[in-house]
């Protein structure tokens, strides 16, 4: 690692200020004002060592849209990895093709791992299942596109104990004042005890629902994640949360009418799809904003 | 002779070397695994374990002769002995007395307990953990080892 190489591994390491610097160039960036010109020459490694289709788009789409090039890792399969080579060495070989590395890797620790190693800055495409920072700066910029990310109330509904993306968001919001966390989720799949004291310890109210229809006209936020059939004993336990825990019209009108809908796709049953229709869904509004905010960390790292 | 408390236990004092006193008792093992001394390694130690501590209740307590810690093992020793005192002896009397500190950056001493860390594979990397508030968070996965565990369980 240089010395003034900036990286972006994890929202956890970026001050409230730094959040809000980048937060600002992606809305310059989601209102057109860019030239197209500024990373012209630049060139962007794409390494992913796991399939995210989406994750590896955005990137790549954000990268050309600011005149830079995209250098592919291509699959696994047919790279060095399965002769044997470890990540270090991949890592120091592509820091010299490239400008910056976006990595995506399965183990936990991957990118912070290869920060330190590379002569490049690089971005945590995610890790496993822990750090997914551009997720969550796509989360808090649709937050910051309808409301002040202050003295709100957010609801978190779903697999809340697995679910990466709320852990990080969850840790993100506790820089923000006056945030008040409603948890809602099934038997066995509620928020981690250490979360919940991390977050408390951070000085955020955390606040456990036993439906979302107690909460649900208190809430300026809620954010919804996917219940996985696999973390269920058995498909008939499944079904019966999933009825449980949808969001449908009828429940939304019992909310704020300023208050929005975020899920990070891809859905499967948790809001019905003529939800969709309503002002307050906004996920696939927040799946486009994922192309500015990647902007906005492109040109954070890459900038002259 | 040294007498240790009053249970009659002793020791034979060293002419040169590390007597590390007032460790956590049950972690007297654990502190010489800490150091790198196994079966085969060619160093003359003692271990007394349970004994009377003349400040009440038990204590553990190391000898090890013709060595003296250096400061990175001190910190690596009060991660599980934070009461521990340790004496550097030249010539049968105390060159040296320090209590151990714990250090606020470990490397290379604690295995990563999750599994999917990236320090669990073959990447030549060293663990690394830092104070957390709720214990020791790793550098790399954020993983935390909290109070509540035997951090010996992980070293």
């Amino acid at each position: 690692m240089t010395h003034d190489q900036k990286n972006i591994l994890s929202v956890r390491d970026m001050s409230h200020e730094e959040i809000d610097v980048l937060l600002s160039v992606a809305a310059k960036f989601d209102q057109s004002e860019f030239t197209g010109h500024e990373l012209d020459g630049k060139i962007l490694a794409v390494l992913f060592f796991e399939p995210s289709t989406r994750t590896r788009m955005s990137f790549s789409s954000a990268m050309m849209r600011l005149g830079g090039q995209i250098l592919n890792f291509g699959s696994v399969a047919a790279s060095s990895v399965v002769k044997g080579e470890t990540l270090s060495d991949t890592i120091r070989v592509t820091s010299g093709y490239a400008d910056a590395i976006v990595l995506r890797h399965p183990k936990e620790g991957a990118a912070r791992l290869a920060s330190e190693i590379a002569a490049v800055p690089v971005i945590n495409g995610g890790d496993g299942a822990g750090q997914h920072p551009s997720q969550t700066l796509q989360d808090l910029f649709t937050i910051r596109k309808s409301m002040q990310l202050e003295n709100i109330d957010v609801g978190v509904q779903g697999d809340l104990r697995y679910g990466r993306t709320v852990h990080s968001l969850a840790n993100a919001l506790t820089k923000y004042d006056n945030i008040r966390l409603h948890t809602i989720a099934p038997e066995g799949l509620e928020l981690p005890n250490y979360l919940r004291q991390d977050l408390t310890d951070a000085g955020m109210e955390v606040i456990a629902h036993e439906s979302i229809e107690e909460i649900i006209s208190a809430l300026d936020v809620l954010y919804v994640t996917r219940l996985q059939r696999e973390r269920f004993p058995d498909p008939a336990a499944f079904a019966s949360f999933a009825a449980t825990y949808r969001i449908t019209s009828a429940l939304l009108a019992r909310a704020k009418p300023s208050m929005i809908i975020l899920h990070p796709l891809p859905r499967v049953d948790e809001i019905d799809p003529a939800v969709d229709a309503l002002p307050c869904a906004k996920y696939f509004q927040q799946a486009h904003y994922g192309v500015s905010v990647r902007m906005a960390m492109l040109h954070e790292v890459m900038r002259p | 002779m040294k007498r240790v408390g009053n249970e009659g236990i002793v020791i034979s004092p060293i002419k040169n070397g590390t007597v590390i006193d007032h460790i956590t008792p049950g972690k007297g093992l654990t502190v010489i695994r800490i150091l790198g001394i196994q079966t085969g390694t060619p160093v003359t130690f003692t271990v007394a374990t349970n004994v009377m501590s003349t400040r009440g209740g038990r204590k553990d307590m190391v000898k090890i002769e013709n060595r003296e810690l250096m400061k990175a093992e001190v910190g690596k020793i009060a991660l599980v002995a934070p009461d521990a005192k340790i004496s550097i002896i030249r010539d049968f009397t105390v060159a040296a007395k320090k209590s151990v500190e714990i250090p606020s950056d470990i490397a290379g001493v604690i295995r990563c307990p999750n599994p999917n860390c990236i320090t669990n594979t073959r990447e030549p990397v060293e663990s690394r953990f830092v104070v957390h508030p709720r214990g020791f968070q790793c550098w790399y996965c954020d993983t935390v080892i909290s109070r509540e565990m035997d951090i010996s369980d992980y070293i």
